[in-house]
């Protein structure tokens, strides 16, 4: 099902929404980057929100954050507008940005026991040995943050993001740095997130990552969604057939 | 979640994070004594005035030494997205300003004990009175309480080492002026006078606690 531009499409009703989005609109002075965004997500859904650079995709997810305010439009979290986002929300939320939200002279350990008090993780040392298992991490959890590559680096960003359980975890191009053994482990991870219940929104340059993961996909453009696909197949086969994604 | 946990985990991750690197204090330290060092060649310290020339040339070092520690704490806690993961997390605002204030009164006191000393040395000024030690602990918490939430206000801003200078030096005046006069007051044995001097600092700080602790989460953001 290929879901036109209007933007009452993007809006699904449903008892599980995770995340509602209406007529979103950012304005940096006379630049629009967001123009009247309406989405909304599902438990459980994986959305893949594509585009070329400087379409919009970050500033979306920083929006969706609570990390820069909207000039107009609203956001609602689980059901409640989240204009100050309080502390419940972000509790709820795992976070994969750009940059990796660690401490680079902090070992992986120590960076993951620091998130895991703010979080409140209860069996914190428990949860940082099940992760490093599951990221490939377990050998270089001593090991500081500026000594590992790019990739090993976003393997701990993301055990980060997974660390309280989130309900939602968003990221903005999760396969950064990745080789191609770390994309199928997070592919697999990922998966194995959504099948539990978890929701997942992402920013990708990788239609391929899109394309094994999404059940729906978003294509921004100039601060706008130009279209939308719904459906695993439907996504898939839209990735593989769209000229604008061949160059992305 | 406890708001206590959460403090303590953001000023132990701040120690540690600079007992690792020392980027901050070494610099802190070597601009403060740097600057008592030109003061004590700059003026005649045989007078009367050697009191007032030293509070004046310890009060100049501690506020470039706070406003330098605030500027690169705040490029470091920027560097890799930190401070935006921080902001991610479910901890209260008021509990972030607050552990980044402790932290920030734990390096400048660090440095404001060698600078005590050495003021001490080159100026021949009995630095140690408790009255003394009490001026420059508020006048330090009024500092960085003012530092501290203009850092975070400045913190997503490109031209942030001009900005945060220019916005609390002008804020910083009335604790300047109160902490040189009652520093003076304390070192000539003046006790009594310094009280003005010193419910000022202390006025001055409790405001901009307050006002830090309401508006953290406003003025963190982008």
């Amino acid at each position: 099902m290929i879901c036109p531009g209007d933007r009452n499409d993007f809006i699904r009703p449903s008892s599980t929404r995770v995340l509602e989005v209406r007529a979103l609109t950012k304005r940096y002075s006379w630049r629009t980057v967001l123009s009247r965004i309406d989405l909304s997500v599902d438990a459980g859904e994986c959305v893949a929100i594509l585009g070329p650079n400087g379409a919009g995709k970050t500033t979306l997810l920083r929006l969706l954050v609570g990390l820069v305010r909207p000039t107009s439009g609203s956001i609602e979290w689980f059901g409640r507008p989240a204009g100050d986002f309080g502390a419940a929300v972000r509790s709820q939320l795992g976070v994969v940005m750009h940059r990796i939200m660690l401490d680079p002279e902090l070992t992986v350990a120590e960076n993951l026991r620091y998130y895991a008090r703010l979080y409140g993780v209860p069996d914190a040392t428990e949860r940082i040995q099940a992760l490093g298992e599951e990221l490939g991490l377990t050998d270089r959890l001593g090991d500081r943050v500026r000594s590992l590559s790019r990739g090993l680096q976003q393997r701990v960003a993301l055990a980060r993001a997974l660390l309280h359980r989130p309900r939602v975890l968003l990221l903005d191009e999760p396969d950064t740095g990745l080789d191609r053994a770390a994309r199928i482990c997070l592919v697999e991870l990922l998966e194995r997130f959504c099948s539990s219940g978890g929701t997942v929104l992402m920013t990708t340059h990788a239609s391929e990552l899109a394309g094994q993961l999404a059940e729906r996909a978003i294509y921004l453009e100039r601060g706008r969604i130009v279209w939308s696909v719904c459906g695993r197949d439907e996504v898939d086969f839209h990735l593989r057939t769209q000229p604008r994604l061949m160059t992305v | 979640m406890s708001a206590w946990s959460q403090f303590i985990a953001i000023v132990k991750r701040d120690l540690l994070l600079e007992w690792r690197a020392r980027e901050l204090v070494i610099g802190m330290l070597v601009m403060a004594l740097l600057t008592l060092l030109i003061f004590n060649f700059a003026f005649d310290l045989s007078g009367a005035q050697r009191a007032a020339s030293g509070s004046g040339a310890l009060w100049v070092a501690i506020v470039f030494t706070t406003l330098l520690g605030l500027g690169r704490a705040v490029a470091l806690e920027r560097q890799e997205g930190a401070w935006e993961g921080l902001l991610l997390s479910p901890v209260e605002r008021p509990v972030i300003f607050i552990g980044k204030l402790v932290s920030m009164l734990f390096f400048v006191s660090a440095v404001e004990l060698v600078a005590l000393a050495v003021l001490a040395v080159l100026f021949a000024l009995p630095v140690l009175r408790p009255g003394v030690l009490v001026v420059v602990g508020l006048g330090t918490l009024g500092l960085c309480t003012l530092g501290t939430l203009f850092a975070a206000m400045t913190a997503s801003v490109r031209s942030r080492d001009v900005l945060l200078p220019a916005l609390v030096f002008p804020l910083a005046v009335p604790v300047v002026i109160g902490a040189v006069r009652a520093t003076t007051l304390e070192l000539n044995g003046f006790t009594a006078d310094a009280a003005p001097w010193k419910s000022l600092l202390g006025g001055f700080a409790v405001l901009f606690f307050a006002l830090g602790a309401l508006t953290f989460g406003s003025v963190a953001e982008e």
